[in-house]
């Protein structure tokens, strides 16, 4: 078998199937990176997993899981002044937790180098929206990258690397989702480990690091000023890309992902538009651009979310006084969605309609298969907590959901968690219904990693104001939605073990009064501790914990001597009131076409929190299988 | 050559992922050319996991245009029926695992479920192969995705891959008793 770790750690050159995220660490290797920060998220955690396949002791960069994207960017930058080159990298949304500090980094001469690696969603496949966060490149005077496959993620971070730290200036690495995920084959060149300089070379004479007063303005000067030696960078740069099909009247500016998807559409033109492929969109390439257009009398900007590139663009354009036609932009599904091969085939059809010859498509499309939303899984504690907490409310009672696998909860049968934000946002978003409310309960989650994350400031808030609200932590122990790391509560950190910072210690010192604590399988009790603390007017808080039992039952079936177990039904018991598959919603039962109720055998692992659900007491206790 | 496209689909927790890095590997051992992406948004939580495989010369995007998949591979038969319909090329072929896991509104009975029968009629209207596959001695759940490996490898459903590839991917992924077992119940069921 081939082992990911010694893969990774090769010194000669080789060749290796692997996604682009696992392409990103071993850039990170050859490019001697010594820092490396994240917070989990969808579409970047497998970096960390690739990192994880590689052990501690081998490891030539130290790596940590941060409490969230701010922290995780303010240790990347401390160790970057200190002459390390970091990297830090999350998703998306991420950025707007790190934007207080990632907004400055430009002003900072960041001698180690620093690249801030971005898993951007278009699509918003894992995502609450498709932020487009080249704007924040605009915004911060911070040059980006943006790689179209896993072999540009290895060659784009490692020129990105070099640049940062040859201008001692920050750089994004701009991923989105399916360039992450995607799988081919590189070549990739060999590396030798060199001895860690650990000097701590942190020197103000390199500063100023103090952007305070008069110091903002020469600080911004240089990073405008970098910033316009990064445009001549961007003209020289083989990054951006010409691919020159003979074509005098039609050219298509593109980048990532719609640049695959164009190459594929075009295997239906007949006469292909030239294209230039940017690496660098931000900044763009100026003179690289200027000639194409000047040789094309229609251009198409083929760009994934937001106009960023399109009004730099038209700008160039205007300015030069070309007569070149450029096509932007044409609707509001433009903006919408991720550019996949069929999205480019409509907005190229839209733009030329002239251009590309049908598709054949299959005329006869009957009976469409039912939805299939994600789901709590069996056996989940939070299924139990909802099911028990519905209970303890009234139908006109708000419910706030935070980030995490308990936002499923706002899906049938349980419909709890009317409102989401991002992370961290449920207690102070309660507490603003809760004012001027006398009538309507306000209870709202939060999960375990999102009450370090961002979850805080919300509580101590609530309880600084005297807010009315119902606090539910639902704790499983792990940061579960995006693949189980670890967080401050578990006792063990990316690297170690480490002292747990148990939630109902952090509740006390803040002095939270009223502070209730249950497993979630006692749905009854917790039913009870629910009304009762709703019914105190002040802040309370209810500990509603149950270990995730994805990671359980995995880590149990990895035990040797693992026993399977699974719970049955008596169908002389049945009465059929439906109350296990309609109301508690266990995936795990089954509707038959004789109305019958049956357990899935490949879905049962037996825990057993639905036996108490069944009023007819039909449900067995589990047993060993 | 053409290239060829695979389009795999199933529910989060029925080994996709496994069954995909294998298909990759065998390709590549194979000598194809090839490009994938899983796209799993929420997959983990029961949601529906999908798998592009692309074979060839000029393959560009990991992602298949829609409904020009040559081959659909699903793990479940609500996801064939969904695969058929939102993947499949006419005249292409549909091989499925035939268990059931009722997605949500099946189970709360406000949706009827996909029958066996009907995915078979749509493929014979559309001149698809329809290669429905069950164990009924199957010991693992985990395993149904060897089973229907070994009949992609006895129907020699892509081009190009044979027996000695699909091995070597294995051998690439697993080792011990996992590589074993699998091995085994591969070889058995392709020759059955």
């Amino acid at each position: 078998m081939k082992t990911l770790g010694e893969i990774l750690l090769k010194q000669t050159p080789f060749s290796e199937i692997v996604m682009g995220n696992t392409a990103l660490v071993r850039a990170m290797i050859e490019s001697h990176t010594r820092v490396i920060t994240s917070y989990p998220g969808s579409p970047t955690p497998e970096i960390a997993e690739a990192i994880r396949a590689i052990p501690k002791e081998k490891r030539p960069f130290y790596f940590e899981f941060s409490v969230n994207e701010k922290v995780a960017t303010e240790v990347a930058y401390g160790a970057a002044v200190n002459g390390h080159l970091a990297t830090v990298f999350f998703k998306s949304v991420g950025l707007n937790v790190a934007a207080d500090t990632f907004v400055q980094l430009s002003l900072m001469n960041i001698i180690g180098g620093m690249v801030i690696v971005l898993g951007d969603d278009p699509g918003a496949n894992s995502s609450q929206n498709e932020q487009d966060n080249r704007h924040y490149a605009c915004l911060s005077y911070t040059p980006v990258f943006e790689p179209a496959s896993p072999t540009e993620i290895y060659t784009f971070y490692k020129a990105a690397a070099k640049l940062s730290k040859d201008k001692g200036m920050p750089v994004i690495l701009r991923l989105t989702t399916h360039i992450c995920h995607a799988k081919e084959k590189i070549d990739f060149q060999g590396w030798h480990d060199r001895e860690l300089d650990k000097t701590p070379r942190f020197d103000t004479k390199n500063g100023p690091y103090v952007p305070i007063a008069a110091d903002v303005f020469p600080m911004k000067r240089k990073a405008l000023q970098r910033l316009e030696t990064v445009e001549k960078y961007a003209d020289q740069s083989p990054l951006n890309q010409i691919f020159d099909h003979g074509n005098s009247n039609r050219g298509v500016i593109t980048m990532g992902l719609p640049f695959l998807s164009l190459m594929d559409v075009l295997e239906f033109a007949d006469n292909k538009p030239d294209i230039l492929k940017l690496g660098m969109v931000y900044p763009i390439p100026v003179k690289m651009v200027e000639d194409f257009l000047r040789v094309h009398i229609e251009v198409k900007i083929l760009e994934e979310l937001d106009n960023v590139i399109e009004k730099e663009i038209k700008k160039l354009a205007y300015d030069r006084q070309l007569s070149t036609k450029i096509f932007g932009k044409m609707d509001l599904e433009d903006w919408i969605g991720e550019y996949t091969p069929d999205k480019v085939f409509e907005i190229l059809k839209k733009t030329w309609p002239d251009l590309l010859t049908a598709m054949d498509a299959p005329k006869d499309m009957v009976s469409s298969a039912p939805a299939r939303p994600p789901q709590m899984c069996p056996g989940c504690g939070h299924r139990s907590a909802f099911h028990a907490i519905k209970k303890a409310l009234r139908d006109t009672d708000i419910t706030v959901a935070d980030i995490g696998c308990h936002t499923l909860g706002f899906l049938p049968p349980y419909q709890m968690g009317e409102l989401l934000m991002c992370m961290g946002a449920s207690t102070a978003m309660g507490s603003g219904l809760s004012l001027f409310n006398d009538t309507r309960n306000v209870v709202v989650f939060l999960g375990d990693s999102t009450f370090f994350h961002a979850g805080l400031p919300g509580i101590i808030n609530a309880l600084f104001n005297n807010h009315n609200v119902t606090l539910i932590l639902m704790e499983n122990g792990t940061t579960a939605m995006t693949g189980h790391q670890d967080h401050a509560a578990s006792g063990q950190n990316f690297n170690e073990p480490t002292d747990k910072i148990p939630l109902r210690r952090v509740l006390e010192g803040l002095g939270v009064r009223h502070i209730y604590e249950i497993d979630t399988y006692q749905q009854a009790k917790l039913t009870e501790m629910v009304k009762d603390a709703i019914n105190i007017k002040e802040f309370s808080a209810v500990i509603a914990r149950h270990p995730c039992m994805l990671k359980f039952t995995r880590e149990q079936r990895r035990k040797p001597g693992y026993q399977p177990r699974r719970v049955d039904i008596d169908q002389q018991k049945c009465h059929r009131l439906y109350e296990c598959i309609r109301d508690f919603g266990c995936p795990t039962f089954t509707q038959m076409a004789d109305g019958r109720i049956e357990i899935h055998p490949d879905l049962c692992i037996g825990d057993g929190s639905c036996v108490q659900t069944c009023p007819s007491e039909a449900i067995s206790m589990p047993k060993v299988v | 050559m053409k290239s060829f496209n695979i389009y795999l689909t199933g529910v989060g927790g029925q080994g996709i992922g496994l069954l995909s890095e294998i298909l990759l590997r065998s390709a590549d051992h194979a000598g194809l050319k090839v490009k994938a992406v899983d796209t799993h948004g929420l997959a983990q939580r029961g949601g529906v996991v999908i798998s592009h495989l692309r074979f060839g010369e000029k393959v560009f995007s990991p992602l298949i245009f829609r409904n020009q998949a040559d081959l659909v591979i699903a793990l479940e038969r609500h996801e064939a029926l969904r695969g058929l319909n939102s993947a499949l090329k006419d005249n292409g072929t549909l091989i499925y695992y035939d268990t059931v896991w009722q997605p949500l509104e099946v189970r709360i009975n406000s949706a009827d479920p996909v029958t066996k029968e009907m995915i078979q009629r749509i493929c014979r209207k559309r001149n698809i192969r329809d290669l429905p596959i069950f164990k009924a001695d199957l010991k693992d759940a985990r395993m149904q995705n060897m089973v229907v490996l070994a009949n992609i490898e006895r129907n020699k459903l892509i081009p190009g891959i044979k027996k000695e590839h699909y091995d070597e991917a294995m051998k690439d992924l697993m080792q011990g008793t996992m590589l074993k077992t699998n091995l085994k119940l591969f070889e058995e069921e392709r020759r059955r």
